[in-house]
Order: C-alpha cells, then structure tokens, then sequence
C-alpha cells in the first residue's frame, strides 16, 4: 500500500470506537457464524452424459475434434483450441502413461483414502488430454513419470455413471513410455519436471 | 440426461471488525445501535465509513428498541430458509433515533395487521451468541406488555 | 474517443430450463453465431470478455470450461466478469478505446435453473446482517414496489399493464420465453405472489445465451452496412445497505443516463433490464422516457430474464433495430444487484 492510500487504520492501529454506555464493558462480539447452504440438481450435459453412460458399460468414451483431431476424455463438449463441439465417440484402451502425479500426505475432508496415496495425470493410448485418478498397487515412493497404468474397476455389477467405477489405476508392467507426449508440453507450457531432472528425447526431433 | 443433487456449503466464520461487532453485541445483550454519520444521521445497522463523505464513521450510539415499518412486502408462502415458518411480513424497520431502516421480518399474523407506519419492536432469540438471527423477528408493539404500559401513562 | 460500434449480436432461445446441455454446449451455437454472421473467426478478435456467476448453476470456475467454446488457444486475451455481460461490454469497450486493439467478442450466459435462483441471490447480500436472513429477491423488489405504491408513485393497476404490454410485445420475438396476449384487468384478479407483487410482475427464471462483437471505426464499417454506434456508456453503483437508499428512485441510473447522453438527441426504442413492472417505472423516470411510446419492443426481462445476460440482451436489440434501419437512435440499459442497485446505460446510433 502507498502512502497517499494509507488511513489511519490501515497503518495497524485498529479504529477507536465509541460504545454507548449499554455495551461497555461487555465482551466484545469478534466475528459470526455465517453458515449457507445452496441446493442444486446438477445437469451433466450432452458430452459428459455420453462419457459417464460409457463407464457404466466399462468403456472410455472420449470424443475427437472435427477440426484438429485431438481426442478429449472426459469430453466437456467442446475443443479448447478450435472452438467446436466434440461429436465423434472414440472408445480408447484402458491403459495409459502418467505424465504427472503427486503424493498426497494429508487428509483431506471427505477422503477416505489410506495416507500416503499418488494422484496422477493419466495420459490414456491415443488421447490427447490426461485425466486425473489415483495409482495403487505401487508404493507412492515409486511412481513415476512415464509409468505405464491401467485401470482397475470395480466388479461388473457395481458399475455406475461415475468416475468412481474406476477404482483405480495400477501399473502394467510394462517398461516405462519415457517419450510419452505430455499434453500442452508442445506449446512450452506442459507440466515439466521429469524424475532425476532427465527429460525425454523428443521423437520428432522438433519443438 | 443424467443429473444428481449437488450441495455446497459455506461454513464461514467471518470477522466482524469492530464496527460490526459492536452491532452483533449489542444484539446479543437485546440492545440495538447505530453509526452517527457525518452530518449527524444515524446509520443502523452501524457502517464502518459515511456513505456520503467515505470518511470513518466511530461513534456507536443506541437506538430503539421502538421501530416503526418504512415499507413492507407480504409472504403468503414462507420458505424453508426464512426466519419465521408462518405467512408473514418483510419490512424495512426504521428504530427510533435511526435515520435509515434496516431489513427485518415481521411476525403479524395476517396481512391486514402490516401497514406503512407500523410500530414494531424486537423479538429476542432466546439463546443469542451476537449474530443477525438473535433479533428473531419484530412483532406489532401493540402485542407487547411495554407498549400497554406505555399506554397508560 | 475511438467510434466503437455494436456489429452483430445473437442470443439462445430464451428457455425455463436447458436440462440436455452443460454452459458450454448451450454457448457455443450463439458464439458461432455472432462470428459467423459477420464471416469472422476467433482468430479475428482482438479481445475476449465474458459474464457469468458460479454461483447460479453451482458449477465452480465455469467460465474457464465455457471460454474453451470460442477456441482460446493460442492463448487469446480474455477477461470475465462476474456481472451481466453488459458490463463485460464496458470493459471490451475500454479497451478498445486504449487502441491497442479494434474487435472484441463479448458473450455471457447462465443456467438458473439448476438452483434455486431467489435463493442462490442472496448471497450478494451484505453477508452479516443481511444475507443470514435469506430474503429472497422477490421479496426485496416487493419491499420496492410497496414503497413506490405508498409515495403514490404507481399503482398496481398500472403495473399490470406494463405486465400486460412486455408479454404482448414478445409475441414478435421468436427468442421470448413469456409471450401472451391478456388484458391488464384480468392480472390483477390473480392472487399476490409476494404482495404487493403477482406472478405477472415478476420476470420468469431462465436459462440462456447471448453474445456481441464490438468493432471500431473502418473495422465495423468494412463488416456491416450500418453498424450500430456506441455514442455514450455508462455505469453507476448504490450502496449496498437496502436503507441508505430510495428506493423509489433509481439515482444511479439518472446519473448514468446523463453521462450516457441520453437526452443529446431523440429515441426512437429503449429497452430497458426490469425484472420486475414496477422497475420499469422507476427506469422510465431516471431516464426522461415516462411517456415513451417504444419501449421494450423485444417484450424484456419481463418475457425473459437470462441472468447476466439480460442486460447485453437489452444493448444487442437495440443495436439490432438500428442495424436494421428501424430506428435511428436508442437507448440500452443493464441492471444488477437487488432492487436495481447498479446500472449501465448505452446510447446507440446509427450513421445516416
């Protein structure tokens, strides 16, 4: 703050007020509850709709642009770079690369997960945007860029539209992607930091 | 379409200030105060800078408990979040020795007991801990016993 | 001042509830409407600016989701209000004015119907003595009406018949919500909602879309045979305690209407953002137009009130029927908060 702002509480002193004499010596009110609530019924939309019904059937449903061909899972209906609704369905694999993770060592309100647990970005075979779910099945300490993933469901006759149908993903065993292509990485604003700081060679040679 | 229920909660505790805080004391001690203003009108509830001048405002003064209804709007179908679970008025309630009314429910029983110029005072909570909801609502000051008295002097 | 012109508008289908869509699908046909109708891409706007509110739908940071439906990457300069897009309109304007840039994409949007939109408005309330009390924003507009019913300022009868005029208006707008054709009279045999307000006072909740592109000067000319002129702007705010106001007058939109330049010339169609009959009144009075006989021709908020979106709605109709050759000059106004608190007026031309 400069000092032509300043007022003479804001330097720190608080404001001298004057109480009638009902409230003087009276324990001084410092703050309120103000608790709300607000209720809605969400709507999922036409997109998420479509993809939610897909895990119900156990398929990843992401949908491509018609401009630029990127496919989007979870589709929100449009393509952030052209602009476009997203209307061609295309079923992917349920395996993919983790191009980020962290390690969560705090609880949070309303988990009930086991501490430490990773939370990853998941890049699934031929999509373009990663999702975010959880990696079990490793211990945290050894999750990694470039890990190969795959999803774990819950059984058949629990699934549901909900992301929560995936319980998990847990790695394949596969030898790790190193070039996996880190989504936004292409226009220097990806997601960075590589495991022992070695980034990946680039397959295309260019950038 | 798929759709679920969706609830969000705003579990704020807020900091009063001392401006504020004076007013929510005062609620809780059954005691309603204004802010003197610059040119001498009293603000209720108390507002911590002039809404003309924006110069501060300290002087805390005592108002009411009298109050009479500036203007007023009738609920025929209360809603769950509302103060009062039975038909009743929203007014603008200017105190006795305020110069501005301020927003309040009034407890009339019907929609014929609410006129412009209504003389209302306070309905106290019974447990108060100094926030809005400890004023509970106004009533008609004909209904109290302090009015009858005042009556008859 | 740079000339800065309204060139095309376009807005959704005004409706009670779009239950199939999320905010973005039910933007995007009214953003690539509002581009296509002047054969421009996004990569032809130089600035971006939206309105909306979390709040309404519950959808948190929704703006970030609906912005990807204009294609803003490469990064586009972009800003958001969480006010009516009229004064998302405000801003795109300034800028343009800073020269820097000569087109601007300005779109809002909202879905009220997911909640429960009295209520969910409370919460711009002064969250201490006011908001904890949940009055509703029927309940506040009646506190208004009352008051301008007790100064002998209007009567109910006189409110039916801006109910009765608004919903007999839009039966030419093939994007109204309420449309019908009923007398005065009969209205005001219906039972109060909140008294002194009925149903027929109050706008209807509606979920919607609308956009505008803004361009200066040679870059509006080149785009449209009569663009519609922005000859004055501005806005104006009351404070937020309820009672340190009259609520009879709406002294922010007086102000904001002289700045504006409103009276600098005649108006041949004002469209002015009254949720409620009474409002409309109070308007007409701030602006000089209480006997104006073309005033909200579209049918207005009365016959269908997007939020945040209701107020660009009022500029982009005027600017329609000036594009149009219907009218010549006119006058646009926007209104947010409870009981009219903050207001911006538009004065439109066209070149003859």
């Amino acid at each position: 703050m400069t000092a032509a702002a300043s007022t003479p509480h804001s330097e720190g002193a608080p404001l001298a007020i004057t109480l009638p004499a009902s409230l003087q010596g009276v324990e001084l009110v410092r703050s309120v509850r103000t608790p709300a609530q607000l209720d809605y019924q969400f709507t999922a939309g036409a997109a998420t709709s479509r993809f939610l019904r897909g895990i119900a059937q156990k398929k990843i449903l992401g949908e491509r642009c018609p401009v630029c061909g990127k496919v989007y899972v979870p589709p929100r209906g449009a393509c952030p770079r052209d602009g476009v609704p997203t209307s061609e369905q295309v079923e992917l694999p349920h395996v993919g690369t983790v191009t980020s993770f962290c390690v969560v060592n705090v609880a949070f309100y309303g988990s009930s997960m086991e501490l430490p647990y990773t939370s990853a970005n998941i890049l699934l075979d031929g999509s373009h945007l990663s999702l975010m779910h959880l990696i079990q099945e490793i211990p945290a300490d050894q999750v990694r860029i470039g890990m190969r993933v795959e999803a774990v469901w819950v059984p058949d006759d629990e699934l549901k539209p909900t992301l929560e149908s995936i319980k998990w993903f847990r790695p394949t065993g596969e030898p790790d992607d190193v070039n996996v292509d880190i989504p936004g990485e292409d226009h220097g604003t990806g997601l960075g930091s590589w495991v022992g700081g070695v980034a990946p060679i680039d397959p295309r040679g260019t950038h | 379409m798929l759709t679920a229920p969706l609830i969000i909660e705003y579990p704020f505790k807020r900091t009063t200030g001392p401006v504020i805080g004076a007013f929510m004391t005062g609620l809780r001690e059954r005691i309603l105060v204004g802010s003197r203003a610059a040119d001498g009108r009293v603000i209720v509830p108390p507002a911590e800078f002039d809404p003309v001048t924006g110069e501060d405002l300290t002087e805390i003064v005592e108002v009411g408990p009298g109050a009479e209804v500036t203007t007023w709007a009738w609920v025929t179908e209360p809603h769950a979040k509302h103060p009062l679970d039975r038909p009743f008025a929203w007014a603008l309630i200017k105190p006795d020795g305020a110069d501005t009314p301020m927003l309040g429910a009034v407890d009339a029983g019907s929609i014929d007991a609410v006129h412009t110029g209504l003389r209302v005072v306070p309905r106290w909570a019974d447990e108060r801990e100094g926030r809005i909801e400890d004023l509970a609502c106004w009533v008609p000051e004909r209904t109290t016993p302090a009015n009858v008295e005042y009556k008859r002097s | 001042m740079r000339d800065v012109a309204v060139i095309s508008f376009a807005q959704a289908k005004n409706q009670r509830r779009v239950a199939d869509l999320n905010e973005v699908e039910m933007l995007m046909p009214v953003t690539g409407q509002v581009l296509d109708q002047v054969g421009m891409t996004i990569d032809d706007i130089g600035f971006t600016c939206s309105g909306s509110s979390d709040y309404l739908a519950g959808v948190g940071f929704s703006f970030v989701s609906t912005l990807d439906g204009v294609g803003p990457w490469p990064p586009i300069q972009e800003s958001h209000v969480e006010m009516d897009g009229a004064f998302a309109l405000y801003e795109a304007w300034v800028k343009i004015q800073l020269g820097e840039i000569d087109t601007a994409l300005v779109y809002c949007y909202s879905k009220s119907s997911p909640g429960d939109l009295p209520m969910v408005l409370t919460r711009q309330l002064d969250p201490y003595t006011v908001a904890p009390l949940w009055p509703d924003t029927v309940s506040l507009a009646a506190l208004q009406a009352r008051a301008l019913i007790d100064a002998g300022r209007t009567t109910e009868p006189e409110m039916a018949e801006v109910a009765a005029r608004s919903r007999r208006s839009a039966l030419d707008n093939p994007n109204a919500q309420l449309a019908w054709d009923r007398p005065a009279g009969d209205l005001l045999t219906e039972d109060y909602h909140v008294a002194p307000l009925r149903k027929h006072d109050c706008a209807p909740i509606t979920d919607g879309a609308a956009a505008v592109v803004l361009a200066a000067g040679d870059a509006a000319r080149r785009r449209v045979e009569r663009p519609a002129w922005i000859r004055g702007i501005d806005h104006r705010i009351e404070p937020m305690a309820l009672g340190l106001r009259d609520l009879t007058v709406s002294a922010s939109t007086r102000l904001a209407g002289e700045k504006a330049g409103v009276a600098d010339g005649p108006v041949d169609v004002a469209e002015l953002h009254a949720p409620f009959t009474h409002q409309e009144l109070i308007l007409r009075e701030a602006l000089g137009l209480v006997d104006h006989q073309n005033v909200n021709p579209s049918g207005g908020a009365l016959s269908a009130n997007p939020m945040l979106a209701a107020g660009l709605i009022r500029i982009g109709e005027v600017a329609t029927r000036i594009s149009s050759g219907e009218a010549d000059r006119g006058v646009a106004h926007a209104t947010s908060g409870p009981c009219l608190q903050q207001n911006l007026v538009c004065v439109l031309e066209g070149e003859s």
